[in-house]
């Protein structure tokens, strides 16, 4: 019982984190608080804070819409707006939402912008998408931070000189204006003191996979650890105080030797270990799970839970230089590191997590994770020698899921995985 | 008692079911279309895939001396065509009766004279498949049912007037899928012995054919040695023949795979993916094999495997069916072929004409705009072909390139078009590598699935000791 309550504390603690921006957001009319829509990728939360104001993630909201089944009806209004059927479906589900009334997740309607801050570039449509935000709400003003892509797989001093740069003179003046709140750097510096605190549970829990049984699936399970960093909460204590909690729920599964929790609840027997790149289908979020956990897989690590923030490599928030730590942070995220740099990245997950097997779930809609995917793929097959698998979905919109074709390739590959161990065993 | 291993591949297009034995040596194939009800469509393959294994069995017992006699060849080869006509005609009763009670059914005004047209169609069919299976070589031409029939019915009606095609088709549509859907006993031993008495009828009234040159030497030696020694030989054989189909033909295990697989009446731990039986089964026969390519009725699949014969990673079309055995089914409908038409016609080309559209469907309409632009069928079938063939090297590129060797299976192995494309493409793109195909590519799938079934390899589920061998 006392694991019960234990394993409640983390997710109420959630929830009311979630529940609470959302009621804020609802109440600006009254609070006067300023709205600033921005995304997840090389999110300056910290700064958003800063300045008092309160965050809106578009594609959080359109995920949300996928897992309560309404992304189908909020496209279908995007494409009858003449948004190809090519486009990114997170940029249709959002546009859908917005003419059907822009009804948040909790049912509470969401403000409109007072800022379009594009906090990453490294997705082109992301631009995109903003630009056809600030058509619908001309009033509010924009912001476009530039990210150069780690090309040479390092942060230059020029690079995170340039846009701190660009922080100092194009970012930090409009949101004084817009906020009316002065710029107070020991602030910031107050609220990245935190953030650090967040990042530093956050690598610790990710890393309890290299338990057996790991005590988390760190895709499944790990999309929703993610949440509170990914949706405003970075550099707040109420989420250090989360994942404070969290991990002491994961090492009391630890202890006492136990796997992870899936939605039938605990996980009888971890056959296979794998590492997944790519982000998870949403529309079918549970059916996709049910495919791997009925077949005993368990995800150790994944791409997907670092596109808020990479943390595996040591990197963290460092309070002393606050407009160069949030330059880094931006440039660090997850899709703006190069392919050799994410090889190396899943490489060194698939080593210290023990993984069995490599899954790529290809997104139709998203041009940022598939860029590379396959030669990615082919290079850890190559360099790791582990069995690689390929699926492909979608991120919302529901006429690219097909179970069967999925569970096709799934079996396969759990069979291929499942010969592959028997054949180990023999030879040892 | 000895034991035998089953292997089911349930396709789209076919389903197709391997018996091996302790040796993992082939006794026994079968091969049917694969319809709605897909019980009876692995319980058919399966049971041509015993009777297949008993014919085995009796020329292995008669003993490889004997066999090679020109006589007893022929002997046995008819045999197996008229026990084909057996089975054939059990289920051509059932159909007749079917499109009897269809008809009576229907309230046309000239529903009497449909009647009167049926049963003189019926009666004009019977001896023409009697003839084929008896007298030709229906029997050794890989057609279903279904096929056949449809083939001298739709011929039939159209020697009636306009009036009589809409309710005499809309009567075969709606008997023959009842009728296929069915399962239809047989005894071997029955069916066998009455394909005896039906050949001891055609030897003892068979006339001396003429040596015009217009078939090769062997088909003259047989007819002369059978048509002097037939009664010796049925006397020799009738005791191994009793005894074969007296025989206990136990499977001890089996293991089906396909695209329908997970509706098969198995055990759960007796379903394996298709990719790994197919990478086994090809495999097997060509044990050096490391690249597997298949082509099947509505997916690509290319695979690597080890030395072992085991998957080390595969890619797969599933979104699309353009480049798969469907894919010219519907190109054969388009152009009023029929499937085995296809590779030959196209195999005529001078050139290959471009097809832009990666979709079946927009093909279909492509070809029509090229015929009205005046260009050759064969081309554009060789243009078909090619883009077929690009499909899947695309495939091949994806999951990793082709090593030496590389085994191409599947039933779409049967198109010597694509087949020729897939040489050119593979050694252009990866240089001299060794190339298998087998006539019998087709049947790697269940090859596989029986071999699998022979080890008990549970790669996924628990081993459940207890034994399998239930019926289907």
């Amino acid at each position: 019982m006392a694991q019960e309550a234990q394993k409640e504390k983390s997710m109420v603690l959630q929830k009311e984190m979630v529940e609470g921006l959302f009621d804020a957001l609802s109440k600006v009319s009254e609070t006067g608080k300023k709205v600033c829509y921005t995304f997840v990728p090389g999110n300056l939360s910290e700064l958003i804070r800063t300045f008092d104001m309160l965050p809106v993630y578009p594609e959080i909201n359109a995920l949300q819409s996928a897992m309560r089944k309404k992304s189908a009806s909020y496209i279908k209004e995007a494409e009858k707006h003449a948004h190809s059927e090519d486009v990114c479906t997170y940029v249709k589900c959002d546009v859908g939402m917005l003419m059907k009334g822009n009804i948040g997740p909790t049912g509470q309607k969401l403000p409109e912008p007072d800022i379009l801050l594009l906090s990453y570039t490294g997705c082109f449509t992301f631009m995109k998408w903003f630009e056809t935000l600030k058509r619908e709400y001309p009033n509010a003003k924009v912001i476009m931070l530039h990210t150069p892509y780690q090309e040479n797989a390092k942060m230059t001093p020029e690079m995170v000189q340039y846009m701190a740069k660009q922080l100092r003179d194009e970012v930090i003046p409009v949101m004084e204006e817009v906020s009316g709140v002065k710029y107070d750097e020991n602030k910031l510096k107050k609220i990245l003191g935190y953030s650090k605190e967040a990042g530093d549970w956050i690598a610790k829990i990710f890393d309890t996979t290299k338990h057996k049984p790991s005590p988390i699936d760190a895709y499944f399970a790990g999309v929703y650890y993610i949440g509170p960093i990914n949706i405003g909460f970075r550099g707040t204590p109420e989420a250090v105080e989360y994942y404070k909690e969290l991990y002491s729920e994961i090492m009391q599964r630890v202890e006492k030797g136990l796997g992870p929790i899936t939605p039938e609840g605990e996980m009888k027997e971890e056959k296979y270990r794998l590492v997944v790149e790519g982000p998870p289908n949403w529309t079918n979020f549970r059916e996709f799970w049910k495919l791997f956990y009925d077949m005993g897989a368990v995800i150790v690590a994944s791409s997907y839970t670092k596109v808020g923030g990479v943390y595996d490599m040591g990197w963290r928030h460092d309070a002393s230089r606050p407009l160069e730590t949030l330059a880094e942070y931006c440039m660090n995220c997850y899709t703006n590191l190069n392919l050799p740099q994410r090889i190396e990245l899943l490489s060194k997950c698939i080593k210290d997590y023990k993984a069995d097997g490599y899954i790529t779930n290809s997104i139709k809609s998203c041009n940022s994770f598939s860029a590379g995917q396959l030669a990615m793929m082919r290079e850890i097959e190559d360099r790791m020698e582990v069995p690689v698998g390929f699926i492909e979905s979608d991120l919302v919109d529901p006429r690219y899921f097909s179970y069967s074709n999925i569970k096709n390739r799934l079996e396969s590959y759990f069979q291929m995985l499942g010969q592959r161990k028997m054949m180990e065993n023999q030879e040892v | 008692m000895k034991k035998y291993y089953l292997g089911i591949d349930l396709g789209s297009t076919t389903s197709k079911a391997v018996i091996v034995n302790e040796n993992d040596e082939i006794v026994g194939r079968g091969i049917t279309n694969t319809r709605a009800n897909y019980k009876v469509a692995a319980d058919i393959a399966r049971e041509e895939a015993i009777y297949d294994a008993r014919f085995t069995l009796l020329q292995r017992k008669v003993g490889a001396e004997m066999i090679d006699k020109p006589e007893f060849k022929k002997y046995l080869k008819d045999l197996r065509n008229v026990f084909q006509y057996g089975q054939f005609k059990r289920r051509m009763d059932s159909l007749e009766k079917t499109l009897r009670s269809t008809v009576l059914a229907f309230t046309y005004d000239n529903k009497e004279a449909i009647i009167k047209a049926l049963n003189s169609i019926i009666e004009s069919i019977r001896p023409q498949i009697h003839n084929g299976f008896i007298n030709e070589n229906l029997g050794s031409k890989n057609q279903f049912f279904r096929d056949i029939v449809s083939e001298r019915y739709n011929a039939e009606v159209e020697k009636y007037p306009a009036e009589f095609y809409e309710p005499l088709l809309l009567a075969f549509d709606k008997s023959i899928t009842p009728t296929e859907n069915e399962m239809v006993q047989y005894n071997f031993k029955e069916l066998i012995y009455e394909s005896m008495k039906i050949l001891d009828e055609k030897y003892k009234g068979l006339a001396d054919e003429q040596e015009d040159g217009s078939k090769e030497d062997w088909y003259y030696a047989e007819l002369n040695a059978i048509k002097n020694n037939y009664k010796t030989v049925e006397h020799t054989l009738r005791q191994h023949i009793t005894d074969i189909a007296d025989e206990d033909i136990h499977i001890a295990k089996m293991v089906g795979t396909g695209y329908g697989r997970a509706l098969l009446p198995f055990p759960e731990d007796c379903i394996k993916s298709e990719i790994l039986c197919h990478a086994f089964g090809a495999h097997a026969v060509f044990p050096n094999t490391r690249t597997v390519l298949d082509i099947g009725g509505q997916d690509t699949k290319a695979i690597q495997v080890d030395r072992h014969g085991l998957v080390t990673s595969f890619h797969m079309n599933d979104r699309c069916a353009a480049g798969c055995g469907r894919y010219l089914g519907y190109i054969a409908d388009e152009f009023g072929l029929s499937l085995n038409e296809l590779g030959p016609e196209a195999n005529k080309a001078s050139k290959e004409t471009t097809i832009c559209s990666t979709c079946t469907v927009f093909a279909g309409a492509e070809v029509k705009e090229l015929l009205h632009n005046g260009e050759e069928r064969p081309n554009i079938l060789a243009g078909l072909h090619k883009a077929i063939v690009q499909r899947a090297m695309s495939l091949i590129a994806r999951s990793g390139g082709v090593k030496n060797e590389f085994t191409f299976t599947g039933g779409v192995a049967r198109n010597e078009a694509v087949l020729k494309y897939v040489k050119q493409m593979v050694r252009g793109s990866y240089g001299e590598v060794t190339m298998n195909i087998h006539t019998d590519s087709i049947f790697m799938g269940a090859l596989g699935g029986a071999m699998f079934a022979r080890r008990n390899i549970n790669a996924d589920l628990p081993v459940q000791e207890k034994a399998t061998n239930e019926t289907l």
